[in-house]
């Protein structure tokens, strides 16, 4: 009777995940408004902090994130049926720690001056727990295609976030964007505003440099996306 | 006195959470009652003091020359993560047998101690620091009372603020950001005292 009760169900459950359907598509279009991982969900908020001074390493965390956030949700997806619960985040964490090394080496191949300037970063994604996160919440109980597109979202989620406080704190820390001079009194500056009377008036505030700046800036970023949309107001 | 000393340090100085910015998820996220707080204030403090020493014999004893003269301190990471694994989840089985209710209210963030950054951080200061055993004993200790100690604090802001006339967006998480970098830059006015500069014998130069 049981296996009579289960079969259908799981065809059913099975079906409609393998095209692109509407549920696949909240799965990525959720996490990068209504259920975002930093500014809802609370996760890896520690790296949010420590990479966004600047643009380009901000960047490439979040594409390193993306990857290991949905490899490791496919894979751990694949295994959910055979972990014992007691063991459970030794496997997950080992999982998420291999995939992390092959960034690292992928990083070190393919360009050594970033890897030089990065590898600290990488190897904290290890603890950065919105991965550990999407794992326990999500890919423990679906199935490794959804899996995969929840890892996909959650990592673009993070990422977009990442990149607005990265791209802020690097503009008005060190008046810069990516590494070119942009704004503040220099003599190295692209646009040369140095002496014109729009930007050249502009000291970079160092305080944008340290982390209690980013807290106010994502505080920022949680009003103004709370005042649209109404439902998220915490009301508890 | 060291011991004393560290652990003073560790856990009104450099406070893991409010001057380094360590194991801000959890503590974002369960700081909305106190009583949950406490309870994985404990837990934190449980695992850092504990993760701390075995990760000290660890890397002295095996990593460091330990096996063989071999150099194995490549492994540092995967092993240190190893150990606090075990322990959270030690930690979680505990919990989930005497106290339900607290299992229920942690929800996913009790296995996330785990990836918790103020332990696998605090294990990291503990080998570029060169504690001895005592000290990254301290260390632990001192850090996982001043983990506690913030997240006790947000809490009890966070329990009082409710009643307070925030405009709607800023309710809940946003003002707990807000305060979270106010504390913060509090601290960082801090950094740099050393208690052990302090007893008044022979100042620094």
């Amino acid at each position: 009777m049981a296996d009579v009760a289960t079969k259908p169900s799981s065809v059913a459950v099975k079906e409609p995940t393998f095209p692109f359907g509407k549920k696949e598509k909240r799965l990525i279009t959720d996490p990068l408004g209504d259920n975002n991982p930093i500014t809802i969900q609370v996760l890896g908020i520690c790296s949010a902090l420590a990479v966004t001074t600047q643009v380009v390493p901000s960047v490439i965390i979040s594409i390193a994130v993306i990857f290991v956030c949905a490899f490791s949700n496919v894979l751990i997806s694949l295994l959910r049926s055979h972990i014992p619960k007691q063991v459970r985040m030794i496997v997950q964490l080992v999982v998420i720690a291999t995939l992390v090394t092959v960034v690292e080496l992928v990083l070190k191949a393919a360009s050594y001056e970033v890897y030089k300037q990065l590898s600290v970063f990488i190897g904290l994604i290890i603890t950065n727990c919105i991965i550990m996160g999407r794992l326990e919440a999500f890919a423990m109980a679906n199935n490794p295609w959804r899996s995969f597109l929840d890892g996909i979202g959650n990592g673009l989620g993070y990422g977009g976030i990442l990149i607005i406080v990265a791209i802020l704190r690097e503009l008005f820390g060190k008046g810069s964007f990516a590494g070119i001079k942009l704004i503040g009194p220099s003599s190295e500056y692209a646009l040369n505003t140095a002496d014109s009377a729009l930007l050249g008036w502009y000291a970079p505030n160092n305080l944008f440099v340290f982390p209690p700046a980013a807290m106010f800036i994502i505080a920022v970023l949680i009003w103004i996306q709370r005042s649209y949309r109404k439902n998220l107001v915490d009301i508890s | 006195m060291d011991f004393i000393n560290i652990f003073i340090k560790a856990a009104f100085i450099e406070n893991l959470v409010l001057a380094y910015f360590l194991g801000m998820c959890s503590y974002l996220a369960v700081s909305k009652s106190v009583k949950t707080a406490f309870g994985l204030g404990l837990a934190v403090i449980f695992v850092l003091g504990i993760t701390m020493p075995i990760n000290w014999l660890i890397n002295t004893q095996l990593l460091d020359g330990g096996i063989m003269g071999m150099d194995l301190t490549f492994l540092r990471f995967i092993l240190f993560i190893a150990v606090i694994a075990s322990m959270v989840q030690l930690v979680e089985m505990v919990i989930e047998k005497l106290s339900p209710a607290l299992y229920n209210s942690l929800g996913i963030f009790l296995p996330l101690i785990t990836v918790n950054c103020a332990i696998l951080g605090g294990s990291l200061f503990m080998v570029t620091r060169e504690y001895t055993f005592s000290q990254s004993l301290a260390f632990g200790l001192g850090g996982g009372f001043g983990w506690f100690l913030a997240i006790i604090a947000i809490a009890a802001i966070r329990e009082k603020i409710r009643y307070s006339n925030v405009p709607p967006g800023l309710r809940g998480l946003g003002m707990a950001f807000l305060l979270t970098g106010l504390m913060g830059m509090a601290f960082m006015s801090l950094m740099g005292i050393d208690p052990a500069a302090l007893t008044g014998v022979a100042g620094p130069k």
